[in-house]
């Protein structure tokens, strides 16, 4: 079998890679198409280039919680949005605050999120936002009722295009500065 | 209606009609019942109702003034059960709660209580956590999402699978070998003879039989003396096909009571 000859022809296949893989490649997933003969500092190296290459392209080499992959740069997102025009409708925002409760708070229980909502978590939501593969259940927390621990995704990340939740706006800048009365 | 009602957060007070400040709202206006119940539907719970009043009161959340809160609160919970909005045990839970807080704000301080023993604390704590969580929820819903206004890159190619031929060694060969003899063991060993007992057959004959006789009983069917088990067995069986198929029809008028047997008409 033919082995890539030069640092071009290598990079020619991890693009090709990732512009077909259909998702984000992650390294070990990279290092296959060389068969084992490719270090690993090498591929990251090799993906900084690639990154370098498509700068001035009207797609970007972005990594997220999974892996790399290739999208469109954002300036471009309102034209190629009109090819779909039926957007997809507005999570409402019982889901969107259950949402942001389990990306800051997880692992947390139904009981955790009624809790900071002050309302009974209806079940639609939680099935809604585990259709979208945003969380799943990671465990159970050890009280009466063994009630599940949900907690966000790979994917979801992924989605919102962050490499980890550290790179969520922080919590802090949605609080006062001075939270007293801490009981 | 009480003037501090839903409409005490619009602050009515400063619209002035011919010059003088309109203190209640007239009696005879007229609000859709329908559209008042999409408006207080559009809160997610108690916390956020109390949150809307005190942002638009502009109270300082640290230091809340509980009677006002209090009273503003009831009233909206009020208007919610006067519209028939089935209220979530939520609102009428937070009320108790306000109350409580209000009467052991009213009550005087044992002088050895911290002065940080508020009785507000926890629902100001709460009240600022479910704030924070609702612009978080705010922020996440407005940044950008594949599917939205992330668009992933995805060339097509022709898919070609690499295609290896299974191994297969001697080992492999001689086990395949071993199951087909056994397996033409036990074809041979269960080869069926002709069946010399055929249910088909049968069945014809009873048909004939009904043909001539119109009802038979269902004893009559049986030679117990001179067939033997195989056959009365078979002719059961033939029976049960003819009932199956919709040939015959069998009938008894009781439990226990004799069964007839007719051809269906």
């Amino acid at each position: 079998m033919r082995e890539p000859e030069n640092i071009t022809e290598m990079k020619q296949i991890l693009e090709a890679a990732l512009l077909t893989a259909g998702q984000p490649l992650n390294l070990d997933d990279m290092l296959k198409l060389f068969a084992g003969r490719m270090e690993r500092a090498t591929l990251r190296m090799l993906l900084d280039e690639l990154k370098a290459d498509w700068a001035d392209k009207t797609v970007e080499l972005v990594q997220v919680a999974t892996g790399y992959r290739f999208q469109a740069k954002p300036q471009f997102s309102e034209f190629i949005a009109r090819l779909n025009p039926e957007r997809q409708p507005k999570y409402s925002r019982a889901v969107m605050e259950t949402l942001a409760i389990i990306a800051y708070r997880q692992p947390v229980t139904r009981g955790d999120i009624e809790q900071i909502r002050g309302v009974a978590v209806n079940p639609n939501v939680i099935r809604q936002l585990q259709e979208r593969d945003w969380i799943d259940v990671v465990g159970q927390r050890e009280v009466p009722g063994r009630p599940s621990l949900y907690a966000t995704t790979k994917h979801f990340l992924d989605d919102m295009n962050l490499r980890s939740l550290a790179e969520l706006p922080p919590f802090e800048d949605f609080t006062q500065s001075e939270m007293p009365l801490d009981s | 209606m009480d003037t501090e009602t839903v409409f005490a957060a619009h602050s009515y007070t400063s619209v002035r009609i011919k010059g003088e400040p309109l203190g209640q709202l007239p009696q005879d206006l007229y609000i859709p019942p329908d559209a008042l119940e999409v408006y207080l539907e559009t809160f997610e719970g108690p916390l956020d109702l109390l949150l809307y009043l005190i942002r638009k009161h502009n109270l300082d959340i640290l230091d809340i003034p509980m009677a006002m809160l209090t009273t503003q609160y009831m009233a909206y919970v009020e208007k919610m059960k006067t519209v028939k909005l089935e209220l979530a045990a939520e609102y009428l839970l937070m009320s108790a709660m306000l109350i409580e807080i209000k009467s052991r704000m009213l009550l005087p301080k044992p002088a050895e209580v911290a002065e940080d023993d508020d009785p507000r604390a926890e629902l100001v704590r709460r009240l600022m956590e479910y704030e924070a969580i609702k612009l978080a929820a705010q922020r996440l819903d407005a940044m950008p999402k594949v599917g939205e206004d992330i668009h992933v890159a995805s060339a097509y190619y022709q898919h070609i699978v690499e295609i290896r031929p299974p191994e297969v060694s001697l080992d492999d060969l001689l086990d395949a070998w071993k199951n087909v003899l056994k397996r033409a063991k036990l074809n041979q060993h269960h080869k069926l003879g002709r069946a010399e007992l055929s249910v088909r057959e049968h069945m014809s004959q009873i048909l004939r039989r009904l043909k001539a006789e119109e009802l038979i009983e269902f004893s009559q069917l049986f030679d117990l003396v001179n067939d033997g088990l195989p056959k009365l067995v078979v002719n059961f069986l033939a029976v049960l096909e003819l009932a199956k198929e919709g040939l015959v029809r069998i009938t008894q008028q009781e439990a226990f009571s004799p069964i007839y047997l007719q051809a269906s008409v």
